[in-house]
């Protein structure tokens, strides 16, 4: 049932790994017992939030040294702390529930553990022998199931610019039985190299959670010293500096406000086994287009601008709004008096408040915008009374047999003056150098249509709803295929109106 | 229409009546000291009058401070407002000497569509000034305050009727305002005490022989029923039609006898504007009429004009629960008094746009309309008559040749008469649909946006709070099977309370003690199958689809749990519910439930269908990094062993014992899943049958469930179809009780999930009334290995996780229960789609609660 799914991810293989170095008489490999400030021959536990570490070492010889952190996590108490009043024993923040029994991280819990119980390593010091630990000594450390969000290739991409000289990355695959399930997102990884051993645990410190990228949270507001310490020296000259920056802070922090504001979306999501990604419809127009000079995006916004100048709209309605970027862009024109964005996703509508950053504008500005969450799906009184509705790649993330409902919606009931259609002319799509034939351009995609598809659409909601539909092309018109981006204007048609009407001519007409 | 009454007019009646419309705002009139607040106090619930007096201490902590006049006449007509639109008269205490003061008011009083009614107090200036002297916080007002109050008072007075006060009453002497007893009196519009049983009939348009038909056909016996039923005319008796005279002749009778209740039309308006003498255009059959009241007697013309004069534009009738017009009117116009709730009962309301034809655009207001009151109208011709959200038009165009109309109430039977001929040829074609019915009458935000309450008839009111509605409104509108073929979503099921069995979390013993302790004696329990939830409405063809549901082009519908159409490609949902109806008409089900269509609730399989995404994401996940890292955690710990490194032992057992437990973990997920191709390999085990035609099935016991659905599954040749395995049990008999433990022992140690413990009746409550839950899960020993993880079995998770609190859970599973309940109950009762949908989207908005997932 995977209504109640959910919860078997909370077990925690994975959270092991060792370290092993060689040594010879006169520079033993013991020493990384020193180093670490853990005895080889003792066996040491560590209580943690997470559950118990352990440090011991499979091997302690002047040759070869290992030592093996092991973590034990608790999966009940994970799940059970801070047992809830009323909610089945769930901790007392859904979000720490919603976090925790997510197949999460190995890595992130494993580099908590290591920053504790590895702390002096960490920093480098080691009072017995501190020559040795400014030195490099030949090490291998294995991760035998590590998290990894963007594969292999990525785990590679991140370490082999540290100086390590072996990286070895190899998936480990969800079940043998189903080989058509593929890999998992765990792969094994083995570093070995002549490193100092606090930049190697560095390195596992902010690596092991960027790789996992997501669904572990900090709660500590000194993230970005933290990140700035441990990456002194190496973490400047990354190549994918922006990547591990990006993932180990802003994007993390953006994910658990979000995750605060979306558990509910989250819930429906996980009620069908589906990712809240999967679910949310926070479109990101970067993906959608990536054209040079002048982004699609932007001659697409440009192309509504100048329609919705040209109808001498100032009231207007960007219905399906998203992250705002229309908005905006309204916002910057004083002639347009009032701009609402409308998005069924609270998410997009939290990320476009931001953007436009609503809560620091000034009131008059302020009075000139508002965003609310609703839906085409239904009619909606909040949509009566203005000059122009923009749908703007809006209609093709529904699908077929609910696209009357949002007619309705927007021809029948709102009924502004002027609607703006923009969708994608699939006839373009064989332009795209990126995309594969016969894809979509966005996975949420319901439909792609070509030319005359889009017209004859067109013609007959205008006809049924009493509107005038033109066409304009948006970005290069193609003579063959047509321009990427399909643009209808329909304009309520005037076929007079009975507001002086008098009361004769009102009456007899039943 | 005005009333004034003087006390020049009426000075020697010892006690005066002074009569104020039950709904109204009563404006009191008087200088300062005149004794307004005393009268108000007398003659009025203290709640009923808001006082300036008071609104400005509350704005300025000083009762007498004029600066604060503006913002407290602000916040006085704030609270007036706010009593208004909740219908309760409302009286204002304020000098409202001022022309522009009362202006605001009448004005209130309008927006509200209430009467505005003066009480004036015309006190001499020496009474005024004695009172206020006697008050120490006036005792220094300036004489010429009372002075020029009193000044403006009378030049007020004359013209109190002309600013739309709809009565006025003056008082001109203490013994006067002594004398007065105000008396409240029934609006005109007010017949909620007539409980009918009424029979309303649609436009008649002069169609006397036809409605002379209707009305024999209704049982009336020369314009009486013997029963004692009581006929309501919409209006539109006149115009078009052969004998307009004739029609009024009868309708006019009846009223005067009681027999009938009558509506004015637009029709009979503009004839009454012609009887007066005013001039109108003979259009739209006025012309015909007057031709044929030509030829009637002066007097019965006369009778005519102060018959129509006399008709109220709307009832409100039958304790609330119908209101009866001419052309429809939204709920805030109910019981309500003013000039344009009248023009809304006459002509309806139009969107400022004209036809094809010329004619204006009429604004659907049926379709916004939410209210609980049945509207029936007539007024726009349509060639079918349908309720929409508790609307129904009964014009059905008899003088244009279609039929005439009458409702039985409260029967809601419709009775008719076909016209017998073609009397006038109409302007427009008549619509093919009744005013906002097109489109599928689409629903609007407001029924589902927001905090909630639904109202259920199970379990009382239901609250949805806003943020799961957003939720919800997210995943409906963007993932959801079209709502009209979304009548329901199954509830969340609680587990049994936790075993204090050994090596158990659940066991059925629990289920069976709470069931006893329910006052349950018999309970069936039902294997429970390891699939995807799936709900499937079938229709019997796409005909009975279209006509039901409203649903073009499809024959039903197949979703998973959140309302998502189950498969991506509509043609493998087609094959499915090919099989499902093949299988009703083989068993014959169609004729015994006596429907066209049935809606079921069961487990579509394998779950590696639906679920591939949460297996890769979760379970094969945690299988994949186990075997990844265990034996080699397991040999560190060897080696470290081995090397004689002490206190390891206890943590390389653990790990051993982890060994086993996630091999056990992935050989469970395992058993689910297998490989599918097109619909071979899937199979779907209905377990309920919820509704058909006319009615909800969730009340019938499950054994006869059962037996409905074995038959479906032996008529099912394709294999699709699969038993539900059962076995029912006396919660008071130990043997009865045992043979169920075991049969689930033996269940689950052939790798079942567990099984589903219900009540055989179904809908059960318990001694206090209350419902009882429809069912419990008994999950199996390593099926929960799924849910708490490859180790939940060891002793000392198994303690922690017995103290999991059910409470939340079990009150979810019962509130989303009574919504699917609701839902069903509102679809067998033929309830608009919009409150169907309200029970609908609230059990998926209660589905985003915050509560353990792995309950």
């Amino acid at each position: 049932m995977p209504g109640e799914a959910g919860a078997g991810g909370t077990i925690l293989e994975g959270v092991f790994l060792t370290i092993s170095t060689t040594g010879i008489p006169e520079r033993p490999a013991t020493d990384l017992g020193f180093l670490l400030h853990k005895h080889p021959e003792r066996a040491q536990s560590f209580s943690t939030s997470h559950g118990t570490a352990h440090v011991l070492y499979p091997e302690a010889s002047a040759e070869r040294c290992t030592a093996a952190l092991l973590l034990e996590v608790d999966p009940v108490a994970l799940v059970r702390r801070g047992k809830g009043k009323g909610r089945g024993g769930a901790p007392d923040s859904a979000l720490a529930q919603y976090v925790n029994d997510r197949p999460y991280a190995a890595s992130s819990l494993l580099a908590v553990v290591l920053a504790k119980v590895f702390k002096t390593a960490l920093h480098g010091d080691c009072k017995a022998m501190p020559e040795r630990a400014a030195a490099p000594l030949p090490l291998r450390i294995e991760v035998p199931a590590l998290p990894a969000r963007g594969g292999a290739a990525l785990v590679r991409a991140l370490f082999g610019p540290l100086g390590w000289s072996v990286v070895e990355a190899e998936p480990i695959a969800l079940d043998p039985e189903f080989p058509e399930w593929g890999d998992s997102r765990y792969v094994r990884l083995v570093l070995e190299g002549e490193l100092r051993l606090a930049d190697a645990l560095n390195h596992l410190y902010v690596l092991l959670p960027v790789l996992d990228d997501a669904k572990h949270y900090w709660v500590a507001p000194d993230e970005v010293d933290k990140l700035l310490r441990a990456g002194d020296g190496w973490l400047a000259g990354h190549p994918e500096r922006k990547l591990i920056t990006e993932r180990y802070l802003s994007r993390r922090r953006g994910l658990a406000r979000e995750a605060a504001e979306r558990l509910e979306l989250v819930r429906l999501a996980e009620a069908e086994g589906l990712d809240v990604e999967d679910v949310d419809n926070a479109v990101d127009e970067t993906t959608d287009t990536e054209e040079r000079p002048v982004p699609l995006a932007q001659q697409r916004r440009d192309a509504i601008l100048s329609a919705l100048r040209a109808a001498g709209a100032v009231r207007v309605l960007d219905l399906g709004c998203g992250q705002g970027q229309l908005v905006q862009a309204l916002l910057k024109d004083p002639r347009f008096t009032e701009v609402v964005g409308v998005d069924v996703s609270v998410r997009a509508l939290t990320v476009a408040a931001r953007r436009l950053r609503l809560d620091r504008m000034g009131e008059r500005q302020a009075a000139r915008v508002k965003l609310v969450q609703g839906s085409l799906a239904y009619t909606d009184k909040r949509l009566s009374g203005y000059d122009a509705a923009v749908l703007s790649e809006v209609i093709e993330h529904l699908d077929l047999p609910r696209l009357p409902a949002l007619e309705y919606a927007v021809f029948g009931s709102a009924r502004p003056r002027t609607v703006l259609v923009t969708t994608p002319n699939v006839e373009y799509n064989v332009r795209w150098e990126s995309l594969p034939a016969g894809h979509v351009r966005h996975s949420d995609h319901r439909f792609e249509w070509t030319r005359e598809e889009f017209r004859s659409w067109a013609a007959r909601v205008a006809g049924e709803y009493g509107y005038e539909a033109g066409f304009v092309p948006v970005g290069p018109d193609d003579p063959e295929v047509g321009p990427p981006t399909q643009m209808a204007v329909f304009t309520r048609a005037t076929t007079g109106s009975d507001e002086n009407t008098d009361e004769n001519e009102k009456e007899g007409r039943a | 229409m005005t009333t004034v009454t003087d006390s020049t007019a009426d000075t020697t009646t010892a006690r005066r009546a002074l009569p104020v419309t039950d709904l109204s705002l009563v404006v009191l009139v008087g200088a300062t000291g005149s004794g307004k607040s005393t009268f108000a106090r007398r003659h009025f619930k203290p709640t009923e009058v808001v006082s300036s007096d008071f609104c400005r201490g509350l704005v300025a902590d000083d009762e007498n401070d004029q600066s604060a006049s503006r913002d407290a006449f602000d916040v006085l007509h704030y609270i007036a407002g706010k009593r208004l639109a909740a219908g309760r008269l409302t009286v204002v205490d304020a000098t409202n000497v001022q022309q522009e003061a009362r202006r605001q008011l009448v004005q209130l009083a309008r927006t509200h569509d209430v009467l505005p009614i003066a009480i004036v107090l015309d006190l001499p200036e020496q009474v005024c000034r004695e009172r206020n002297a006697a008050r120490p916080d006036r005792a220094d007002m300036p004489a010429h305050v009372i002075q020029r109050h009193r000044r403006e008072l009378r030049r007020s007075l004359r013209g109190l009727e002309r600013e739309g006060f709809r009565k006025v009453h003056v008082l001109r002497s203490v013994e006067e305002v002594e004398a007065a007893e105000v008396v409240l009196e029934r609006r005109f519009n007010d017949l909620r005490h007539l409980t009918g049983p009424f029979d309303i009939v649609g436009d008649v348009h002069g169609c006397s022989s036809e409605l002379e038909t209707l009305l024999g056909k209704l049982g009336y016996v020369d314009g009486r029923h013997p029963e004692g039923r009581t006929a309501v005319f919409v209006g539109d008796l006149v115009d078009r039609g052969p004998d307009s005279p004739g029609v009024l002749r009868r309708v006019m009778s009846m009223v005067a006898s009681g027999d009938a209740l009558c509506v004015p039309g637009n029709h009979e308006n503009k004839l009454g504007r012609w009887l007066k003498g005013r001039k109108v255009q003979r259009t739209h059959g006025l012309a015909e009429t007057i031709e044929q009241l030509e030829g009637e007697s002066e007097e019965f013309r006369a009778e005519v004009a102060k018959f129509i004069d006399g008709l109220v534009s709307h009832y409100v009738l039958d304790g609330g629960d119908l209101v009866v017009c001419h052309a429809g009117l939204p709920e805030k116009y109910h019981g309500r008094t003013s000039g344009r709730v009248r023009s809304h009962a006459l002509y309806g309301d139009t969107t400022g746009e004209t036809d094809e034809f010329g004619l204006p655009v009429r604004y659907p207001w049926a379709e916004e309309y939410r209210g609980r009151a049945a509207v029936v109208y007539g007024h726009t011709p349509v060639p079918n008559t349908s309720w929409i959200n508790n609307t129904l038009c009964l014009d059905t165009g008899a003088v244009f040749g279609g039929r005439m109309t009458a409702l039985r109430w409260p029967e809601r039977e419709l009775v008719d008469v076909p016209a017998e001929r073609v009397w006038y040829e109409p302007a427009r074609p008549l619509a093919t649909d009744a005013p906002g019915g097109h489109q599928g009458r689409p629903l609007d935000l407001a029924d589902v946006h927001g905090r909630r309450t639904v109202e259920t008839r199970h379990h009382g009111n239901v609250a949805v709070r806003e943020e799961n509605a957003a939720a919800a409104l997210e995943v409906m509108s963007r993932f959801a099977v079209d709502p009209r073929l979304l009548a329901y979503l199954p509830p969340t099921m609680a587990p049994t309370a936790a075993s204090r069995e050994d090596g158990y979390l659940e066991h059925p013993a629990e289920a069976f003690a709470q069931y006893r302790a329910d006052g349950v004696e018999r309970v069936v329990c039902e294997e429970k199958h390891m699939g995807s939830r799936a709900v499937a409405l079938v229709c019997r063809d796409a005909d009975a689809a279209r006509e039901r549901f409203g649903a073009d082009g499809v024959t039903g519908a197949l979703h998973t749990r959140t309302g998502r159409p189950f498969f991506d490609d509509p043609a493998v949902t087609e094959e499915v519910l090919v099989r499902l109806r093949t299988a009703i008409g083989a068993a014959g089900l169609w004729e015994e439930l006596d429907t066209d269509w049935l809606l079921l609730d069961g487990e579509l399989m394998p779950w590696s269908l639906k679920s591939a995404g949460l297996l890769r994401a979760q379970y094969a996940a945690v299988g994949a990094a186990s075997g990844a890292v265990l034996p080699g955690a397991v040999d560190a710990l060897r080696r470290a062993v081995e090397r004689g490194v002490e206190g390891v032992d206890g943590l390389l057992d653990r790990q051993r014992g982890r060994v086993a437990d996630a091999e056990a973990f992935t050989a469970a997920y395992r058993r689910y899943c297998w490989p599918t191709e097109g619909l071979e390999g899937v199979r779907f085990a209905p377990f309920q049958l919820l509704a058909a035609r006319g009615r909800s099935l969730a009340a019938v016991p499950h054994d006869e469930q059962l037996a409905w659905l074995d038959r479906l599954v032996e008529h099912d040749p394709t294999g699709l179809l699969q038993v539900t395995r059962r076995l029912v049990v006396d919660t008071g008999d130990e043997a009865s009780v045992r043979a169920g433990v075991d049969w689930w022992l033996e269940l689950t140690g052939a790798g079942g999930e567990g099984m589903v413990v219900k009540p055989l009746a179904a809908l059960v409550r318990d001694a206090k009334g209350r419902l009882v839950q429809p069912g419990v899960k008994v999950r199996g020993r390593e099926y929960l290995r799924i849910i708490y993880g490859p180790e939940y079995t060891r002793p000392e998770n198994l303690e922690r996780l017995r103290q999991r609190f059910l409470g939340h859970k079990r009150s979810l599973a019962l509130r989303e229960y009574a919504l699917g309940l609701e839902a069903l109950d509102r679809l067998a009762d033929g309830e608009p789609l919009w409150r169907v949908h309200e029970a609908v989207f609230a059990v998926l908005a209660l589905e985003s609660e915050p509560v353990d997932p792995r309950l």
